[in-house]
């Protein structure tokens, strides 16, 4: 038995805030919970970067191995949460109806993608803690000015994320899952995380450093390893893929 | 109190590439329970989703609480509660987990946990969605569309695929509902759903209303009801017949199997008990069938209504 008066109706929304901070700790719950984001943001950057770090697998071109591989492995994590996993869960998110409920939902969209953008950013925090600790005990010392590597990141996070979004708003969600990994394994090969760019055949090169992974990472190293300021080449080409994927990912993000 | 609409639908068409799924139809839903019926691939879904603002009209207009679903769903969506046919839950996520989410997203929710042990949900609050049982995923996708205290609730297709005791748990909360002011529009394509919940029924069939009443003027409207018994073979029809009002019918169907055909009420009854008392014929079987939706609904469409 129910108490007469019970259903009511007293609609409202929630304050804004409140909502979208409800839906970040979800969006994080979920992730956190699930074992294949975890080992995509946690466990394999973790292992590349102790495997790499104090066994030598690929000859790094002198100095600290660490030194190389920290600023690589920094940009590796922030591919994996922001590419590789967002694009996933998002895409299953699609295909389950998640985004169409909360569509219905008091909740507006761009509260929504505010709230996926938050949960991104503290599970990148937690990575880059990990990382750097990591780092720090192989000996890892890290030159340069915080500045440029947070714009980056920051940036880095944007290119990802619009990249990701549009995969999972435009492919099913198998697709997406599948080509999300391949990306995530070809960039991590060919982006210049553990395999120096300088590796490949000089046309090579050209190409791959216009890669997302590759503008990130070499922008990193510059600043973290050789102590350089703005790289300012590598955050204008981390900008502009910012920018068209997001504009794609605007334009043609199916919501179901 | 019920002059006021709650949903007023005119002329809505809506295509998929060349299939017209939804075609000048028209309805208007008052305040209480309305029932969309038709078989599967009528459109019901399509105008429902319209109405939420899923979907943009390729033309009409729809108006839901006076607002319209596309433009003003910033204001609309507070006020009206969503259960989709399927699906809307994190697979990871927890039944209570996102019950407690979407509560959190209104601002005067309804008690959680009242809630989940109003729909059973208790036993698997711990569970995650991709591991609950279809009427589980059913009763927690309900319980999604009430929490935030909706004025008005949408419900595709509530009961598909229920066990009887899980539907008639979700048939007491839409009468809960309907009693403490809350309007519904539901589909179903269950005539016994519509005929027990619906204060208003709307048949839909390829893509248009063909019909639209409360249960009993639908039922009444339309075919004549149906009187059977049975009897010794051979009885005298034609003086049956004289006895029974105009625009009645009788007929032997199977030896000693009769039928009357006509308006069927306590007048009739007695008419055709006395005739057979007058030719000592004992009525063995008599039966009044009462015309049922499922009746109008092929009758007006020429389609069974389960298909």
């Amino acid at each position: 038995m129910t108490a007469a008066g019970t259903y009511s109706p007293k609609p409202g929304a929630a304050p804004l805030t409140r909502m979208i901070a409800a839906q970040a700790v979800l969006e994080t719950k979920m992730l956190l919970r699930n074992g294949e984001q975890l080992l995509l943001t946690v466990i394999i950057p973790t292992l590349l970067l102790v495997l790499f770090g104090t066994v030598d697998v690929v000859d790094l071109g002198g100095g600290e191995a660490v030194d190389f591989l920290a600023p690589g492995i920094l940009a590796l994590a922030v591919m994996s949460t922001a590419f590789t996993g967002q694009a996933i869960a998002t895409g299953f998110e699609r295909r389950y109806g998640v985004l169409k409920r909360l569509a219905s939902s008091p909740l507006p969209r761009w509260g929504l993608m505010t709230a996926k953008t938050l949960s991104v950013l503290v599970t990148e925090v937690l990575q880059v803690l990990l990382v750097t600790v990591i780092a720090l005990t192989l000996g890892w010392s890290p030159q340069g000015s915080p500045v440029p590597v947070f714009l980056l990141l920051v940036l880095g996070t944007a290119a990802f994320s619009g990249l990701g979004l549009l995969m999972a708003g435009t492919l099913k969600a198998e697709a997406t899952l599948a080509a999300a990994n391949l990306v995530f394994l070809l960039l991590l090969v060919g982006g210049g995380v553990v395999v120096p760019l300088d590796r490949f055949p000089d046309a090579a090169q050209d190409v791959l450093g216009l890669l997302p992974i590759a503008a990130l990472s070499e922008g990193l190293r510059d600043v973290l390893q050789h102590g350089a300021g703005m790289p300012w080449g590598n955050l204008g080409i981390l900008a502009a893929w910012a920018v068209a994927g997001l504009a794609a990912a605007g334009r043609f993000f199916r919501w179901e | 109190m019920r002059s006021e609409p709650v949903v007023q639908v005119q002329a809505l068409v809506k295509r998929y590439g060349t299939k017209t799924a939804v075609d000048g139809l028209d309805l208007v839903a008052r305040r209480g329970v309305t029932a969309v019926l038709g078989p599967n691939g009528a459109g019901k879904t399509t105008t429902v989703e319209t109405c939420e603002g899923y979907r943009r009209p390729d033309s009409g207009t729809v108006r839901v609480l006076g607002l319209d679903p596309v433009r003003e769903s910033a204001a609309l969506r507070p006020r009206v509660g969503v259960m989709l046919q399927s699906g809307g839950v994190y697979s990871g996520a927890r039944a209570d987990e996102m019950l407690r989410h979407v509560a959190k997203l209104h601002a005067h929710p309804l008690d959680v946990d009242a809630l989940i042990e109003r729909l059973g949900l208790g036993s698997c609050g711990r569970t995650s969605y991709r591991r609950l049982s279809g009427g589980q995923r059913q009763r927690l996708a309900l319980a999604m569309a009430v929490v935030g205290r909706p004025e008005l609730v949408f419900l595709d297709e509530p009961t598909a695929g229920l066990d009887p005791q899980a539907r008639r748990a979700t048939w007491d909360l839409v009468r809960d509902l309907r009693a403490d002011g809350v309007s519904v529009i539901l589909t179903t394509h269950y005539m016994d759903e519509a005929e027990q919940l619906a204060d208003d029924v709307a048949i839909i069939d390829a893509g248009r209303v063909v019909a639209q009443g409360s249960p009993e003027e639908l039922c009444r409207g339309g075919a004549e009801n149906t009187l059977r018994f049975s009897g010794r073979p051979g009885l005298d029809v034609a003086s049956l017949l004289k006895a029974l009002p105009d625009g009645s019918t009788a007929a032997e169907v199977t030896s000693g199997s009769y039928r009357v055909v006509g308006e069927v009420d306590p007048q009739l009854l007695a008419t055709v008990t006395s005739w057979c008392a007058q030719h000592g014929v004992m009525p063995d079987r008599i039966s009044v069938e009462r015309h049922t939706l499922e009746d109008v609904f092929l009758e007006l469409t020429g389609k069974e209504l389960r298909a």
